[in-house]
């Protein structure tokens, strides 16, 4: 990215500053830039007067842009917060602090009405189909619900669109007439991408839509997206926490750990040279459907889970779990995401660690984590128990391949 | 390979000889006359100590119902098990409740995909855990929770003491796996199935998960049956792989034989249809066209035929049958198939690019 932002705190204050930023961008074409995003939930207490005793740091500080044209990929661990920034974007979560702009205009600002009429431009496809169409409809008053919404059956034969909707995302005529248990998921799923598309969307924010298929059938689905986007020149957000699925069709992929990016590049770069120890982690973890590989590879074993967002820890998100965290700077200073100058690694790629460097050229090596200090989702405070890093226990920290 | 039958491929020289489990024409229908449905048709297959069989299919081929009917967990009415389950030379499908009671937990114990809803919430993690130990050990409360606790502790949960005071509900998805997995092995069973057990979890919580799966097997001698429908999952662990579409078995072969040379058009579909981590960008993925209601009765040829693009008209009209593949470079490989693939559809099988990480 050619603005990369240094602080990824920085709220909305810094917002007339900023546009001039943005223009430097323009060159890319950028349809959604989202600076500074953060979405807190706040944790009510007390019985008669809610009390707020802490916040959930859903989202805490995302910068990211995303070009007219391309997929962007985004894949984290759940609870990291890709959900909700997901969700966020279209304001379908109140945002707490940043700016999001669509096509220069800034969501956040944007109220009742206006808002609702920006929502045309941005779509979601949801990743339980079934949940997320309405079981007392037909195909046909889903599809036309949100295009009546937005005055778009006036203007044209709607039913001609509708049939068009259905031709592009694979489904029969036939469909329009029938309720969604009818279908099975794959065919659900075009129906919740029919619905997305309905309203001439340019920006579809896909949260997990192929994980609740079967392998054959997220094939179709995946190709379907692709197409469509051939097709329409569509810009997608694409959610999901399988990496291969991300990596198939993105453009650029982002890696997210508790509320903020770690690391993003353009797919290919990511994937073949990651430069975060989560990335790195990630990637490692993922199974290959390769026993040759499988026998052979490196796995890096991360220890313990996510901590909570809750009460994240300090400094780098990242460094109670960190094979490479060093004594200073990790747990006290919360790196940005930067470019870095390595041989080899584009310019667009861009990782938030202060070690970067020193990790890409084996300077550093990775040591054994022990547990403590590592905080579970529903915890906020842990005893210190070594089970996890003793050598003794049924759990190896790396496993040296 | 000596007077067995041809169900039992497995060379006798790699196992401990005996099967531990075997399963003979495991058959489980649903409902009754016109409307029954039969969600497995005929299963077999072996299990040797220390092995680990893999079932691998998408929903509805059948491959959790096999583990129930194994387990003799389906419910008592609605449905008809047939065909033989040999556990350690007892049949478990003829077994009275109670001694099949005093199997289950002790022998032969499950994993299950949702750790959730598998425990009960109500009730501290310690006394469930502590309660296989106390049933089948016969240890008292006090001596059984301290098990409990080296048990949690040898399955990688932190403060066991701590945690066994806990609910369900207290500990996050990994946590409550590993929760479900100490449980199974309180123990020390020789067999363990093993249902899904890392489809809910994250792909680091799962690395971890499979990382204890795989030290388990090669530490104690157990064996696992491995039920999925993650080939990368059983690239990493199994040691041979039955792949099932709509409740049979189409293909068995050796973990790197079914990888290297899938013969089946499913299997191959399979592979196909799956992004890749190590390959070109870019490459259109091939999905199995259709969906599973496509299928055709056994009855009347091969179910898989509608979707396949390899059918020839012998495919609608013959069912075939689990024959050795004798075209196959595995010399222990199954196949049902009439006109099998030749060539691997992933034609640029990744290579070994991973040391360079």
């Amino acid at each position: 990215m050619s603005t990369p932002d240094p602080t990824p705190g920085s709220g909305p204050a810094a917002g007339p500053g900023e546009t001039g930023a943005g223009t430097a961008t323009a060159e890319h074409d950028v349809l959604l830039d989202v600076r500074g995003l953060k979405v807190h939930f706040p944790i009510k207490k007390g019985l008669v007067f809610d009390r707020t005793v802490g916040h959930v740091y859903a989202v805490d500080g995302m910068d990211l842009q995303i070009r007219r044209g391309e997929t962007y990929g985004l894949v984290g661990e759940s609870g990291c917060g890709k959900s909700t920034f997901g969700r966020a974007i279209l304001r379908l979560e109140d945002l707490t602090e940043g700016q999001v702009l669509f096509d220069g205009t800034d969501l956040a600002s944007l109220k009742g009405e206006e808002l609702r009429r920006q929502r045309r431009h941005m779509q979601m496809v949801f990743q339980d189909p079934l949940g997320s169409l309405d079981p007392r409809q037909t195909v046909e008053q889903l599809l036309l619900e949100g295009m009546r919404a937005h005055g778009m059956t006036k203007d044209r034969d709607a039913h001609e669109r509708l049939t068009d909707l259905l031709r592009e995302v694979g489904l029969p005529r036939t469909a329009l007439s029938k309720y969604p248990h009818e279908f099975s998921g794959g065919q659900r799923q075009r129906v919740g991408i029919a619905r997305a598309l309905s309203v001439d969307p340019q920006l579809i924010v896909a949260d997990e839509p192929v994980s609740a298929l079967d392998v054959s059938v997220q094939a179709q689905v995946i190709n379907l997206l692709a197409d469509l986007q051939a097709e329409l020149g569509l810009t997608y957000l694409l959610i999901a926490h399988d990496l291969a699925v991300v990596r198939h069709i993105s453009d650029r992929v982002g890696v997210m750990y508790l509320g903020a990016l770690v690391e993003e590049a353009d797919a290919d770069d990511l994937y073949e040279a990651p430069l975060h120890p989560y990335t790195r982690a990630l990637l490692s973890a993922v199974p290959v459907p390769d026993p040759t590989v499988e026998d052979t590879r490196e796995q890096i074993l991360l220890v313990g889970d996510l901590p909570s967002p809750a009460n994240p820890p300090s400094g780098c998100r990242f460094h109670t779990r960190c094979p490479w965290r060093q004594e200073t700077r990790c747990d006290t200073e919360r790196p940005a995401l930067r470019t870095v100058e390595i041989d080899g690694v584009a310019g667009s790629h861009r990782v938030a660690c202060h070690w970067a460097e020193q990790i890409a050229s084996g300077e550093l090596q990775p040591h054994a984590v022990t547990v403590s200090g590592v905080t579970d989702p529903t915890l906020t405070t842990h005893d210190d128990d070594s089970a996890l890093g003793a050598k003794d226990t049924a759990y190896p920290t790396t496993d040296g391949g | 390979m000596t007077a067995q039958p041809i169900t039992s491929p497995r060379p006798a020289a790699d196992g401990a000889g005996e099967a531990l489990l075997s399963v003979r024409d495991l058959t489980v229908t649903f409902g009754r006359g016109r409307k029954a449905f039969r969600a497995v048709d005929g299963v077999d297959f072996d299990v040797y100590p220390g092995q680990t069989v893999g079932l691998v299919g998408e929903s509805g081929c059948g491959k959790s119902v096999t583990s129930l009917a194994i387990m003799g967990l389906l419910p008592g009415r609605g449905n008809t098990v047939g065909g033989r389950v040999t556990f350690a030379g007892e049949d478990l499908l003829s077994m009275p409740a109670d001694q099949l009671r005093d199997r289950r937990g002790r022998d032969v114990a499950m994993i299950f995909q949702d750790p959730l809803s598998s425990l009960n919430p109500v009730v501290p993690l310690g006394v469930q855990v502590a309660e296989v130990i106390e049933r089948h050990k016969g240890r008292n409360r006090s001596d059984a929770q301290q098990e409990a606790a080296a048990m949690l502790k040898k399955v990688g949960i932190p403060d066991p003491d701590r945690r066994l005071k806990e609910y369900p509900h207290q500990l996050s998805g990994g946590m409550r796996q590993r929760a479900l997995i100490a449980m199974a092995l309180a123990c020390e069973p020789r067999l363990l199935i093993a249902d899904e057990p890392t489809t809910a979890l994250d792909v680091t919580i799962q690395a971890q998960i499979l990382a204890l799966l795989k030290e388990l097997v090669s530490e104690s001698g157990t064996a696992l049956i491995m039920i999925t429908h993650d080939l990368g999952v059983v690239a990493g662990l199994c040691d041979e792989v039955n792949v099932l579409y709509a409740g049979r078995i189409v293909e068995r072969a050796q973990r790197h034989d079914l990888f290297a040379t899938p013969r089946h058009p499913y299997t191959g579909g399979l592979l196909a249809s799956i992004p890749r981590l190590h390959e070109e960008r870019g490459r259109r993925l091939t999905p199995v066209p259709g969906s599973v209601s496509d299928n055709i009765p056994w009855e009347q040829g091969c179910a898989f035929a509608p979707r396949c693009a390899n059918a020839v008209d012998v495919c609608r009209q013959q069912t075939p049958t689990l024959v050795p593949d004798r075209d196959a470079v595995g010399d222990d490989r199954l196949l049902r198939c009439h006109n099998p693939l030749t060539a691997n559809p992933v034609d640029d099988t990744p290579t070994v690019e991973e040391d360079a990480r």
